[in-house]
C-alpha cells in the first residue's frame, strides 16, 4: 500500500454530540457532578440558609406591616417595622418639600424616566433629539420646576457699569427689560471684542461674530426660562431632601463627569504643554483631595474667600464640587480607553485630511468610550453611593433624611433602625444594580465591535 | 482619472536635500526625488532603511527637518492648514489597513468625503459605492471590517482613498499583512489604479510586482537613496555593490 492517501468522498458535518438534557441531567452535571462539586453544594446551601433565612425572617415573615405610630412594633424584635418606613415616605423620597407641590418633583421623576429609558435602548429612534431633550432641555425644565424659577438676574455684565434699571423699568412675564437690555448689549460687545481679537489670528471677522452670536442667542433660551414668572412658588433648596436629593446630586454628576473627563483625559494627551499641564495639575488636585473635604471646602471655606461665593446656594456649591471631582476621576477612566486605541487610527484619519477634533470626535472617542464601559459605569455606580457624603453638609439626602428620621421618638421602637437602613440598602442596591446590569448589557453590545478591533490589530 | 497624467508641468512629488532624524538616529540623509505626474515609483530596501519614513514626510504624518519637500506645488511647512489640504489630497494605504473598526465599510468610505471634501452624504456614498465596486467588493457595503478578509479590507482602505479624489497614492508595503493567496487581489487593484495613471509611490517587496508597474525602481539603504533606475535596469544590471546583495538575498 503507498503512503498518500486521496479522499474520495466529503464528509458532511454533523450535530455535535449533546449531553443528556433535563432537568434531572442539569442538577447531577451543575451540582453533583464531582466530589468536590458536592462539597461545594452543600457548602453552598448552608451559607444560604444562614445568611439568607435570617434576612427574610426580619424583612417579611416577622415583619410588621401595619400600624400608626411606634405601639405597633414596639413589641417585636426580630422583625422590619415597616409602618416606620410608610409613615415617613414622603420624607424620605422630597425632604421637607411642600406637600402641596409634590406634584413638582414627580414631574421631574416621571420625565426623566421617559427620556433616559428610549435614550438607553439602543434602537430606540430619534437618538439624537432624545439626547437633547434629556441633557438640555430636561435641565432646565427640572431646574424651574424645581426651584420655581423666576430667578430675576439684577445684571449680566455692562449692567454693573450702567445702573439701566434706573430708567427701564418694563417687565414681561417676570423677564425685566433692563436685564435684557444690558444681555444683549454686553454679548454684542463681548461678540464684537472676540471677533476683533480672532482676526489677529486669522479668522473672518463673519465667522467669529456669527458663531458669538449664535452662542449668546443659544444662552438666553436657556436663561429665560429660569427668569420668566411661571406662577411657581419658590422652594428653597433648603427644603428639598431624600431621594430627590441623592438623584438631583447624582445625576448632575453623572452627566457633568462625562464631558469633563473627556475634556481633561485629551488635555492630558495635548501637544500644548500649558493645557497638558493645567491638566495633569487639575486632575491631580482632584484625585488628591478627598469628596468630604471638596465638600467642607465648597461650603465653609469658599464663602470666605469669595464675597460673591456667599450668595451661591450651598446644594448648588455642592454639586460644583461633585461634578468637578467625578470629572477628574472619568479624566483617568478616558485616559485609558485613549491610550488603546491603535496608533494607526491617527494616522488613518490624519491621512485622510481629517483635522484634531474631527478626528477625536468620529475616529477616536467613539472606540476609546467603548473599550471603558465597564470602568466609566463603574465611576457612576461609586459616585451614586458617594452622594450621601453631602450629609457632612447638612444636605440631607436620602440615607441623611433617613437617620434623622430615627430621633422621632413617635417611632422609637426596637427595629426602627435596621428597618431604615434596610430601605436605604434597598433603593441604593437597586439603582447600583440597574446601572451594572445595564453595563454588561452594553459591553456585550459593544463585544462584536470589540472583536472587530481584535481583529483588526492583527 | 486618465486626465491626471496629460496635466503635464509641475511635478508631483519633490524632495531636496531632505534630512530627518529620530532622536540622534539620521533616518534620512539627503533626499533628493522628483516624481512627475502620473509617474510610478517602488521603494524597495532592507528593513530599517528608512522607506516608510520618506513616503510618510509627503503627507506629513512624519516631519522633516531639514529641506524641501513641495507636493503638488504646495511647499510642506508647519502651516497647519497647508498640511491638512495637502493630506486630503494624497491618499494614503496602509500596512496594516487602518480601517475605522467601528464603522461601516460604506461609512470607512464616506466620512472623510462628508467631513474634509464637505460632500453630502447621498453624493458621498454613490461615490463610495463607485469606488468599493471599483476594487469589486460592494456588496460587502454595510459590513464591519472585521467580518472581512483581509484581502477585502485592504481593497476597502484603497477604495476609501480613492473616494477623496487623490492626486497623488502613497502605499506603504499594502500586500505584507496578508496571506498569499489575497496578495494577488490586492496587487490587481493597484495595477488597475496605475493603468489609469495615478501618481504613486509604493513601497513593498513584491519584486515581480514592481517589475511590471514601476517606471522607475528606487533601492534605499541606511536612509539614503542608493539607486535609481528604470526596472529592466535595475533587476538586470544594478549598479550598486549593496543593489547586487539586497537583490541577490530577496530573489534567491
Ligand atoms: N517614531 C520613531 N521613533 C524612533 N525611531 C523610529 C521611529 N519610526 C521609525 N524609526 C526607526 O527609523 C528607522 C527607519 O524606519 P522605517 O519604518 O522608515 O523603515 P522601513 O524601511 O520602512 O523598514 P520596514 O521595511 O521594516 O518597514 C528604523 O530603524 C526605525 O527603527
Ligand atoms: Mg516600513
Amino acid at each position: 500500500m503507498s503512503a498518500a492517501f486521496v479522499r474520495e468522498q466529503t464528509l458532511p458535518p454533523r450535530a455535535a454530540p449533546f449531553a443528556a438534557t433535563g432537568a434531572k441531567a442539569w442538577v447531577m452535571q451543575r451540582l453533583f457532578a464531582t466530589p468536590r462539586d458536592i462539597a461545594m453544594t452543600v457548602i453552598g446551601f448552608a451559607a444560604f440558609v444562614l445568611i439568607a433565612m435570617p434576612l427574610i425572617r426580619f424583612l417579611f415573615l416577622d415583619a410588621v406591616w401595619r400600624g400608626e405610630n411606634r405601639d405597633a412594633c414596639a413589641h417585636v424584635l426580630t422583625g422590619a417595622c415597616w409602618p416606620f418606613v410608610a409613615a415617613k415616605f414622603n420624607q424620605f423620597i422630597y425632604g421637607f418639600y411642600p406637600l402641596d407641590q409634590l406634584w413638582r418633583p414627580n414631574i421631574v421623576f416621571a420625565l426623566g424616566a421617559v427620556l433616559l429609558v428610549p435614550l438607553a435602548i439602543p434602537s430606540a429612534p430619534l437618538k439624537r433629539l432624545n439626547a437633547l431633550l434629556f441633557f438640555v432641555v430636561y435641565p432646565v425644565v427640572s431646574f424651574v420646576l424645581l426651584t420655581g424659577g423666576n430667578l430675576n438676574p439684577e445684571h449680566f455684565i455692562l449692567g454693573y457699569v450702567i445702573r439701566l434699571e434706573d430708567h427701564v423699568d418694563f417687565v414681561w412675564h417676570g423677564m425685566r427689560a433692563a436685564f435684557w437690555l444690558d444681555y444683549a448689549f454686553s454679548s454684542l460687545a463681548l461678540s464684537l471684542a472676540v471677533a476683533l481679537i480672532g482676526r489677529v489670528f486669522g479668522t473672518p471677522i463673519s465667522t467669529a461674530l456669527k458663531v458669538m452670536v449664535g452662542f449668546f442667542a443659544l444662552l438666553a433660551l436657556l436663561i429665560a426660562p429660569t427668569d420668566a414668572d411661571f406662577g411657581l412658588s419658590w422652594v428653597e433648596t433648603r427644603e428639598w431632601g431624600g431621594l430627590l436629593v441623592t438623584l438631583v446630586v447624582a445625576v448632575t454628576g453623572i452627566v457633568a463627569a462625562l464631558p469633563i473627563g473627556i475634556l481633561l483625559a485629551l488635555g492630558r494627551r495635548s501637544e500644548m504643554r500649558l493645557v497638558r499641564w493645567a491638566s495633569v495639575a487639575f486632575i491631580e488636585f482632584w484625585r488628591g483631595v478627598p469628596l468630604i473635604t471638596v465638600l467642607f471646602f465648597a461650603t465653609y471655606m469658599l464663602p470666605l474667600f469669595l464675597p460673591g461665593g456667599a450668595n451661591i446656594e450651598r446644594l448648588v456649591r455642592a454639586l460644583i464640587g461633585v461634578a468637578l471631582f467625578s470629572g477628574a476621576y472619568m479624566a483617568e477612566v478616558v485616559r485609558g480607553g485613549l491610550a488603546a486605541v491603535p496608533k494607526g487610527q491617527y494616522e488613518s484619519a490624519a491621512a485622510l485630511g481629517l483635522g484634531y477634533w474631527q478626528t477625536m470626535l468620529l475616529i477616536i472617542l467613539p472606540q476609546a468610550l467603548t473599550n471603558v464601559i465597564p470602568g466609566i459605569v463603574n465611576n457612576f455606580i461609586g459616585l451614586f453611593k458617594d452622594t450621601t457624603l453631602v450629609q457632612i453638609v447638612a444636605i440631607l439626602d436620602l440615607l441623611g433624611q433617613i437617620r434623622s428620621a430615627f430621633s422621632d421618638p413617635n417611632w422609637a421602637s426596637p427595629t426602627t433602625l435596621y428597618t431604615g437602613f434596610a430601605f436605604a440598602g434597598a433603593i441604593y442596591f437597586a439603582f447600583c444594580f440597574a446601572m451594572s446590569r445595564y453595563s454588561l448589557f452594553l459591553e456585550r453590545r459593544a463585544g462584536a465591535s470589540q472583536l472587530r478591533m481584535e481583529t483588526n490589530r492583527t | 482619472m486618465s486626465d491626471l497624467a496629460s496635466v503635464q508641468g509641475a511635478s508631483a512629488v519633490e524632495m531636496s536635500g531632505v534630512n530627518k532624524w529620530f532622536g540622534s538616529f539620521h533616518v534620512l540623509r539627503d533626499i533628493d526625488l522628483t516624481v512627475k505626474r502620473g509617474e510610478r515609483i517602488v521603494i524597495c530596501g532592507p528593513s530599517g532603511s528608512g522607506k516608510s519614513t520618506l513616503i510618510r514626510c509627503i503627507n506629513r504624518l512624519e516631519e522633516h527637518q531639514e529641506g524641501r519637500i513641495i507636493v503638488d506645488g504646495v511647499e510642506l511647512t508647519s502651516d497647519l492648514r497647508s498640511i491638512d489640504a495637502i493630506r486630503a489630497d494624497v491618499g494614503m494605504v496602509f500596512q496594516q489597513f487602518n480601517l475605522f473598526p467601528h464603522l461601516t465599510i460604506l461609512e470607512n468610505c464616506t466620512l472623510a468625503q462628508i467631513w474634509v471634501r464637505r460632500r453630502p452624504k447621498a453624493q458621498a456614498e454613490e461615490i463610495a459605492m463607485k469606488y468599493l465596486t471599483r476594487v469589486r467588493i460592494p456588496e460587502q457595503a454595510n459590513k464591519y471590517p472585521a467580518q472581512l478578509s483581509g484581502g477585502q479590507q485592504q481593497r476597502v482602505a484603497i477604495a476609501r482613498a480613492l473616494c477623496m479624489n487623490p492626486k497623488i497614492m502613497l502605499f506603504d508595503e499594502p500586500t505584507s499583512a496578508l496571506d498569499p493567496e489575497m496578495i494577488k487581489e490586492v496587487l490587481d487593484t493597484i495595477r488597475g489604479l496605475a493603468e489609469d495613471g495615478m501618481t504613486m509611490l509604493i513601497v513593498t517587496h513584491e519584486m515581480s510586482f514592481a517589475r511590471q508597474v514601476a517606471d522607475r525602481i528606487i533601492f534605499m539603504d541606511e536612509g539614503q537613496i542608493i539607486e535609481i533606475n528604470r526596472p529592466e535596469e535595475f533587476f538586470a544590471h544594478p549598479k550598486h555593490e549593496r543593489t547586487k546583495r539586497f537583490l541577490s538575498q530577496i530573489l534567491d
